[in-house]
């Protein structure tokens, strides 16, 4: 593997994460239970929506074979998706995605915080301008997680049912390949092992002030990032995002 | 609705503002959130640099009954509008 080769699929990993969950999240839009909600989750899709542009456009000058932020996330199948399978997940209820949003927004901010650090001047920009946007995904999320967690008997109950259904899917964010090797050597991007820690003391003060429990188990999901096997949830979402310019190639706004 | 978050009505100091203004109301849980979702609603086109958040029931307002007691006396007496005054041009914008 070409040092532009695994660059190229540490961008796609970047992108493909804030590209799906962009949009899973838009998919609340006009469904959240109150309108202030609605529109909270419909800003934080455009953001992530807004980054995918920044991931993919590069991602696709790296890979060099002339292709677009949108041909890129339009014209890819399942196979080629490169996000971690936290981010493909059905959003379930108003919780759980909340929840799924913490998950992420946690592992986001530090990764950017990471990032913003790089060799490459283009990675740094990116996560300087995102990073923003970011903690204040995480402050959001992690104040929506504890006022559910600490909140009424239902919610409570809700928001733990969230949790022990997604935490096999966090680890997965934390794996290294040969791919994350050659970034660290690079001095691109950090080891994912290496953010765990952080990502552990964060999670723990927020998920205990909303008096939720963290599983035991540490077994992880993997496939996501690097492409071996994604849910079955990806595919339905690629027909929901993908079918206008399937149906449609090459049209234009 | 019992359950209902309770009403909070926002203001914004713009860019250039030398003051809050009032823009609208949401509801939220609490003033934290009603900060965050003012940010969401109200400032996602670089509208503001400031926001209040005061929950609605904490407003004491006039009531329109007493529109005549209140406003009508100040109405005829146009003499406590400063218009009678020629501005020496050397003064320039007021």
């Amino acid at each position: 593997m070409t040092r532009e080769e695994a660059f190229t699929q540490f961008l796609l990993r970047m992108g493909d994460n804030t590209l799906i969950l962009g949009h899973r999240v838009s998919e609340w839009c006009g469904h959240a239970p109150v309108l202030e909600e609605d529109i909270a989750l419909a800003n934080t899709a455009l953001d992530l929506i807004g980054q995918t542009q920044m991931w993919l456009g590069l991602a696709g000058e790296v890979q060099g074979e002339g292709k677009s932020a949108d041909d890129l996330a339009f014209l890819r199948d399942a196979w080629d998706f490169r996000n971690v399978l936290l981010c493909e997940v059905p959003n379930g209820d108003f919780g759980r995605t909340l929840m799924r949003q913490f998950l992420f927004d946690a592992w986001h901010s530090i990764q950017l915080g990471r990032l913003m650090k790089s060799s490459d001047e283009r990675v740094a920009a990116i996560a300087e301008k995102a990073s923003k946007e970011v903690a204040y995904h995480l402050e959001r999320s992690a104040d929506t997680v504890v006022g559910l967690g600490d909140g009424t008997e239902e919610s409570r109950r809700r928001m733990q049912e969230a949790l022990d259904y997604l935490w096999p899917y966090v680890g997965e964010m934390f794996q290294s390949d040969d791919v994350d090797a050659e970034m660290v050597k690079a001095g691109i991007a950090p080891d994912p092992a290496s953010l765990r820690e952080e990502y552990d003391a964060l999670i723990s003060r927020i998920l205990g002030d909303a008096t939720l429990t963290i599983p035991e188990s540490r077994f992880a999901h993997k496939g996501g990032r690097t492409g071996a096997m994604h849910t079955e949830h990806l595919g339905h979402l690629l027909t929901q995002m993908q079918w206008l310019q399937r149906a449609y190639p090459g049209a234009k706004w | 609705m019992k359950n209902e978050w309770p009403l909070w009505e926002i203001f914004i100091r713009g860019q250039h503002g030398m003051s809050h203004r009032h823009v609208g109301s949401l509801h939220a849980p609490d003033a934290e959130m009603a900060i965050k979702n003012a940010r969401d609603v109200y400032t996602r086109r670089n509208e503001g640099v400031s926001i209040w958040v005061v929950e609605a029931n904490h407003i004491s307002a006039s009531s329109p009954s007493d529109k005549g007691p209140l406003y009508e006396p100040s109405e005829s007496k146009v003499y406590r509008h400063p218009t009678f005054f020629d501005i020496p041009e050397e003064v320039g914008a007021m």
